[in-house]
This record gives structure tokens, sequence and C-alpha cells, in this order.
């Protein structure tokens, strides 16, 4: 009996010991599987050792598309539903001859999306193996980090595009990726031009029209908007949601990036933007929301009380589309007019031009399957027909010049905008949109923040703008302790 | 016969170890590494990546200027640091959150175990006032955020006052979450301290025609002081660490006003960067915890046994 107890207290603590190791080890598992495969396909990823690769050698490439597992690091699903719509139709179908592709999702909030990224990144492996990441998506908050770093591998030099394939792409969304010695790190399938997007049933009711011309004319600059945005007020409608709203128009406008030589720089054009903002939060111009929030997204229905928003070219489908109708296409909603705001949203250029986010595809170094992100990025970046196929059925305005005239030229309507043709307006924004400048890698952080800690100065919380300025020093320098502000 | 007394400690022993080797790698180890940090200039830039294609060389992201003395502390403890301000805004928030879990708990545990009230389904109460302290903190903040952001159903209801957005609000709604997971707790706590009371003593008293309030601030406070102070104490260190509740609701600027960034909210915001400032203002969050805990120990020690047994030894 005892020697049975002996037994038992001996196999429990084993047991115990055991799934201890087993739920601290979750990950070594699979980085060991990696290992070995690392090493059974180390040999010919030495051998590509990447710098030497031109076009001509896809066939080689392909051959030594050696990795199983392809690993995509994104922060939303955007990429993801745009890969299997278009770049995997078929699934039924195995994909590159059998190579899982795997999907790491990590939010961008708080810059977690990027953190992890990182940590991804510095275990990352230049003998290749299936625990590398392949490929990683940024956003223009944070894409000079990694455009400044040696992660990406370069688009034409590395991974084998063309400047032929890519003719068709706008200018800025090369420049924004291009470092210092003129390579370029990434490509994206969507420019982001920004236009104002308007309540058709409350430009009627309060403007006489919902004409995108007239409306435009009634919010052309910052004083027409203002004016505009009292008769709102006095219909009891809202002109924006909320404080965040406007902030891309000045934001994207500046002088200079956020950070310049290590010092934080609020540039006049973000101190314009709380100015204003505190002017239309005191005449009640808007709803006191913040970005993203319940009540800011409630405004988005077609009785929301919100005359306008701000989006950018991604905003349109991925954001008002849902938010606006009331029987979600999951729940059976039609896509037609009748279900909620659909078809009753217009866009007009708005008080100034901007742009606001954008996505860009890289190639990280140590993929193994470099061959794959270069076909990814042929058919999900440049080309033609699968692009103004992406505009057509998802409203996204693709980084093709070619794809986008031709749709316009065969007289391209959008039926969520009421029959609109936004792509005009947007074809002309994005000719003119100027990165240059602009960006700096720590811009997601320093926009959070500032938007963060001048919130309390829009809702009365702090006394002054300087207060909240002092937040801000305060919560940015923690935040990146490699910077200073004045 | 000598067989049959099998010594059954060593099992004890052996049981333990997966504790004290996961605790010594994750716990103890990170914790000494701390105070390590907390003397170091110490900062990683987040404006690059660090190179992959020349692992060692390139820019280096970590920016790592050697010992610097208590310089991180001075800079914590200015009045404009990170200390200052956080340890304020999490005093605050406990008490908001412990003053009226005290009172209900005492409330709520002298009539569970009240033996002239006899309660019916105390078994029931006991099981609800538990339930939300099952729930996770963060499940309950979303909830609340819901209710009470703008346009949330409770924000309606009041005629859309944003308490949210208001520092009284906010102050009171993430005290009123702690309240509401941790009353239960705490009564069960006292609860199992007034059981523990000689019945014989209320009986005496009734007889000598004592009213309740008397019985409870003459016979249960006193006997109970020692686990109220183990109470008070656990729920001030916890109270410490409060960083999920105001987060949630606050996000990272701690909106409205700051009022909502506590001492773990500051380290989480500089932990992927300034790692010596922060580790600076851990090591002060681990100061201020042993004290309190040095406390409870002492006044565990002499409380229980003066009150209960030092007293009956004498006789």
């Amino acid at each position: 009996m005892a020697q049975l107890k002996r037994f038992l207290a001996g196999t429990m603590a084993l047991c115990v010991a055991g799934s201890l190791m087993t739920a601290c080890g979750g990950s070594d598992d699979s980085s060991s599987s990696g290992g070995s495969t690392a090493s059974k396909s180390g040999d010919s990823a030495a051998a590509n050792s990447v710098a030497d690769v031109s076009a001509a050698d896809t066939e080689k490439l392909t051959e030594e598309n050696v990795g199983k597992k392809y690993n995509i690091y994104c922060w939303n699903t955007e990429f993801q539903s745009r890969f299997e719509t278009y770049y995997w139709p078929n699934r039924d179908e195995a994909l590159w001859d059998g190579v899982e592709v795997n999907w790491v999702i990590n939010p961008n909030d708080d810059n977690n999306y990027q953190t992890k990224l990182d940590e991804a990144l510095g275990k990352q492996s230049a003998e290749g193996g299936d625990d590398n990441v392949d490929m990683f998506l940024v956003e223009a908050d944070y894409c000079q980090k990694y455009v400044t770093s040696d992660a990406c591998l370069d688009v034409i030099g590395e991974i084998g595009l063309t400047k032929d394939d890519m003719k068709d792409q706008y200018a800025y969304t090369q420049e924004a990726m291009t470092d210092g010695n003129g390579t370029l790190k990434g490509v994206s399938w969507q420019a982001t031009p920004g236009l104002f997007l308007y309540n058709t049933e409350y430009a009627k009711q309060v403007l006489g029209t919902d004409d995108p011309a007239e409306v435009q004319a009634a919010v052309a600059d910052w004083d027409k908007f203002a004016e505009t945005a009292q008769k709102m007020k006095d219909a009891g409608i809202f002109m924006v949601s909320g404080f965040d709203d406007t902030y891309r128009c000045f934001s994207n406008n500046v002088a200079g990036p956020w950070v310049q030589d290590g010092k934080v720089v609020v540039d006049p054009q973000i101190k314009a933007w709380v100015d204003q903002t505190k002017e239309y939060t005191d005449a009640g111009y808007n709803n006191k929301t913040s970005l993203w929030d319940d009540a800011w997204t409630a405004g988005q229905k077609i009785d929301g009380k919100v005359f306008g928003y701000f989006f950018s070219t991604w905003g349109i489908p991925f954001t008002l589309l849902p938010n606006t109708l009331d029987k979600s296409a999951d729940e059976g909603g039609e896509m037609a007019e009748g279900n909620g705001g659909y078809g009753k949203w217009k866009a007009c250029e708005g008080p100034q031009a901007y742009f606001w986010g954008g996505t860009w595809l890289c190639g990280a170094f140590g993929s193994d399957n470099i061959a794959i992100t270069r076909d990814i990025m042929l058919k999900l970046t440049c080309d033609a027909d699968i692009m103004a196929q992406i505009t057509e059925t998802e409203q996204d305005y693709t980084n093709n010049k070619a794809a986008i005239q031709k749709l316009i030229d065969a007289g391209y309507s959008n039926p969520f905008l009421g029959g609109q043709d936004h792509l005009s307006l947007l074809s002309a924004a994005a000719e003119n949109i100027n990165m240059n400048g602009k960006l700096s890698p720590y811009d997601q952080g320093c926009n959070e923040e500032f938007q963060g800690a001048m919130k309390d100065y829009f809702t009365g919380n702090a006394a002054s703008y300087e207060d909240a300025l002092a937040t801000f020093k305060t919560n940015i320098t923690t935040k990146y302790g490699d910077l200073s502000m004045d | 016969m000598k067989k049959k007394t099998i010594s059954y400690a060593k099992w004890g022993y052996i049981f333990l170890i997966p504790f004290f080797v996961v605790y010594f790698i994750f716990s103890f180890l990170p914790l000494i590494q701390t105070f390590g940090y907390s003397f170091l200039d110490y900062v990683v830039s987040q404006g690059s990546v660090k190179s992959i294609r020349n692992p060692g060389g390139g820019a280096d992201t970590i920016i790592n200027n050697g010992f610097c003395g208590f310089e991180n502390y001075a800079n914590v403890l200015k009045s404009d640091g990170l200390f200052t301000l956080s340890f304020k805004n999490t005093v605050v928030l406990w008490l908001v959150g412990f003053i009226p879990q005290i009172i209900v708990s005492l409330l709520l545990a002298s009539w569970f175990t009240d033996i002239r009230l006899k309660l019916k389904a105390q078994g029931f109460f006991k099981t609800v006032i538990y339930l939300p302290n099952v729930i996770m903190a963060s499940a309950l903040s979303l909830l609340f955020y819901s209710l009470f952001t703008q346009g949330g159903a409770l924000d309606d209801l009041l005629g859309n006052p944003v308490l949210l957005t208001k520092i009284g609000g906010a102050r009171g709604i993430v005290g009123f979450i702690n309240f509401l997971m941790w009353y239960g707790n705490t009564t069960i706590l006292l609860m199992a301290a007034m059981m523990g009371i000689d019945t014989s003593l209320y009986e005496a008293a009734q007889i000598d025609g004592a009213n309740p309030s008397q019985v409870f601030w003459q016979i249960t406070m006193p006997l109970i002081k020692p686990i109220l102070a183990y109470v008070l104490v656990t729920s001030m260190i916890g109270g410490l660490q409060m960083y999920d509740v105001p987060y949630l609701i606050g996000g990272t600027a701690g909106n409205p006003a700051g009022v909502l960034k506590t001492l773990v909210s500051q380290i989480q915001l500089g932990k992927n960067s300034s790692i010596g400032a922060v580790s600076a203002l851990s090591v002060l969050v681990f100061i201020v915890s042993a004290i309190l805990g040095f406390i409870t120990l002492k006044i565990m020690d002499d409380q229980s046994i003066k009150t209960r047994y030092g007293k009956k030894k004498k006789k």
C-alpha cells in the first residue's frame, strides 16, 4: 500500500512538473521543430545569399523556395482578406506546392504590433527556417523605422521585382519606402488620399443639396467649414464626430516630422489642430468623441447626428461601410440601398488635402520563401487586372494608376456612395501626396499620446494647452526614453 | 515494524520544487535584474530595429550609458516625475474602492455571523457576493466602459453626463469596480475571523444588556483586529499594483486629466524604452509593498497573541 502511495505521489509530482514545462515551453516546441527544418534548408538558403538575385533568376528562386511555412505578420485582417479573396481564391487547392501560410496578427494599439514584430525579427535566423518572418506589413506611422533598418529585403535587388512591374504605382508610395541609399524596401497595394465623406440626408436638410460640387463649396476651406458647422449646429447636427477627426488634415501637412534630431517637436500645423478643435468643442461643432470609440462609430449611422467624417481610401470600405449598415453582411444584410446608410453617403475633397495611413508589404531578411514574396507582391500590388478588381468590388483605392484610369474611363460609379465616381476625386488627390520629410519612426506613439493628452484640454480637465503639453511631454519621453522634448 | 513509519516530509519538499524552480527563474532573477537596471542609464530606442544582417554590428537599439547611481531615482521622485503623481492617483483610487468595501464587508460579515439574526440561504448569498471576483477584471472593466462610455446604456439613462471624462466619475467607476470585485472576498475573510470568536462572549454581552452596536464595537472589532489588519495591508499591496482596470477605462494617457495613471501603468508605459527609469519606479513600488508587508507581520504577531492567547496564558 505504502509503495503504491509512493508511486502515485511520485507520478503526480512528475505530472505537475511536466505540465509546468509544457506550459512554459509552448513556443519552444515549435522553435525546436523549426530548428530541424532550418538545418535542412540551411545550405540552399545560404546559396541564396539574397543579395545577388535578379529577376532572371526566377527559376532558380522557385527551386529554392524551401521553407514549408510562410509567416506573415500584420495587425488586422484587412490584408488577409485581400489575400484570401484575390491571391488564393480557390481555397481547396493547396497553395505554393503545399507551403503553409501562417498569419500572425497582433493589434496595432500602443505599439503592440511593433514590439511583437521587433521581437520576432530579433530572432530571425539568417539561414532561414520555418519560424522566420517571411513577410511583414508596416503602416505609415512607423514605416520609417523599418525602412531605415536592414530587416527589409530590397524589393528590386533581392525580391526581384522590376521598375517596369511597378511603373503604375504612385510615386509617393515608393518614395515613402525608399531609404537614404535609394533602396526600395516595400510596396503597397493601396494609395491613401483622404476625402470628406458626408451624410447626404443632412446635406439636403441643411444645405439644400447633396451635390458633391456644391457641398464642396460649403466646406472649401476652414472658414467655410466652420460656417457650415454653425448651420449644422443650429439644426442639431454635429459637423464632425470628435476631437481627432480633423487631425490628419493637419498632421499630414506638417513642415517637419514629429521627431527631429532626437527631439519631439510640435509642428505649427499640429498646434493649429489643437486650436481649431478647442474652438469647435467649445462651440459644440463636435460630439466630443474619440477616434474608434463607440459613440464615434455610432455617428456613422445615417441618423447618427454627424454630418461628415474624414476618411482616407481604406476607411470607406473598412470602416464607414460596415458601421453605417443596419444589418451587416454576416447577418445577411443586402449590399443595397435601404440597408442603413448604404447609398446615402457621398464624398468631396474637403477643406484641405491630406492622406491617412497606408500599408506596405515588406519581405523580411532571412526568409526562405522569397519567390513567394515576389509572387504576392507582383499579383497584389502590380497586377492591373487584380488591382482593378479590388477597387471595383472592395472599393479600396488601389495603387495602380492605369487600373484606376481604366475604371474611371469605363464610367465608374460607386453604389455605396449613391453612384458617385469618387475615384476621380481620389486620383486627383493621390497625385499631390508628398510624404517626404513628414514621417518619423516614432509617429504612432506621438500621435496616440498627443491626442490622448490634448483630449484633457478639449474636455476642460486640463486648465490650459501648456498643462496638456506637459502631460504629453512626460508620457512621450517615458514611452520613448531616447527622445527629449523642450 | 520500523518500516511502518514512513516520513512523508520529503514528498512535501518534492512537491514544492516545481514552484521554487519557477519562482526562482521567472520572479526572483528578474527581481534582482530590475534592481540592477534601476542604477543604469539604460534606454532602448524604439525608433530603429536591431540589425539582422550584421548581428552585433550596426546601430544598436540599446543605449546603455552604464552606472548612474541614484539618478533614475532622483528623476522618478521629482515633483513632476513618474512616481509622485501616479502614487497619489493610486492611493486615491485605492481609497475610493477600499472604504466602501470594508464598510460593506464588515456589515455583511456581522450579519451573516450574528447568532440572533440566523439568516436563511447564507450559502446562496455568500456565493453571489463572491461571484464578481470570479469574473476577470478586464471583462468587468470593459463592461463598465461600454455602460458608461458616451452613448453607453447607463450614460444614456443618466442623460449623457459621460462620467468617464469627469475626474470624479472616472475615479468613482474604477473604485466601484474594485469594490465590486473584492468585497465578497473580504466578507468571507472577515466572516472567518468573526466565526472564530467564542459565542459565549456574545451571550454574556446579551445577558448584560449590550445593544448590537455595543457588541460590534466592543467585542467583534477588537477580536478581529489581526484579520482586519491583514485585509487592510493585502488590499493596499494589491492596490499599489492596480493596473488593468484603470488602463482599460482610461487608456495609456490615464484620461481624464491623467488621474487614472497608476504606478504600474507608468511602468507599462516605459517598459519597452525607458528601462532604467521604470526599473527605479518598480523598485520603489517594491519598497513600499515590503514596508506594508512588514507592518502586517508585526501587527499580526503582536495582536493575535495578545488578544487571543496572551491573556489566557497569564491566567
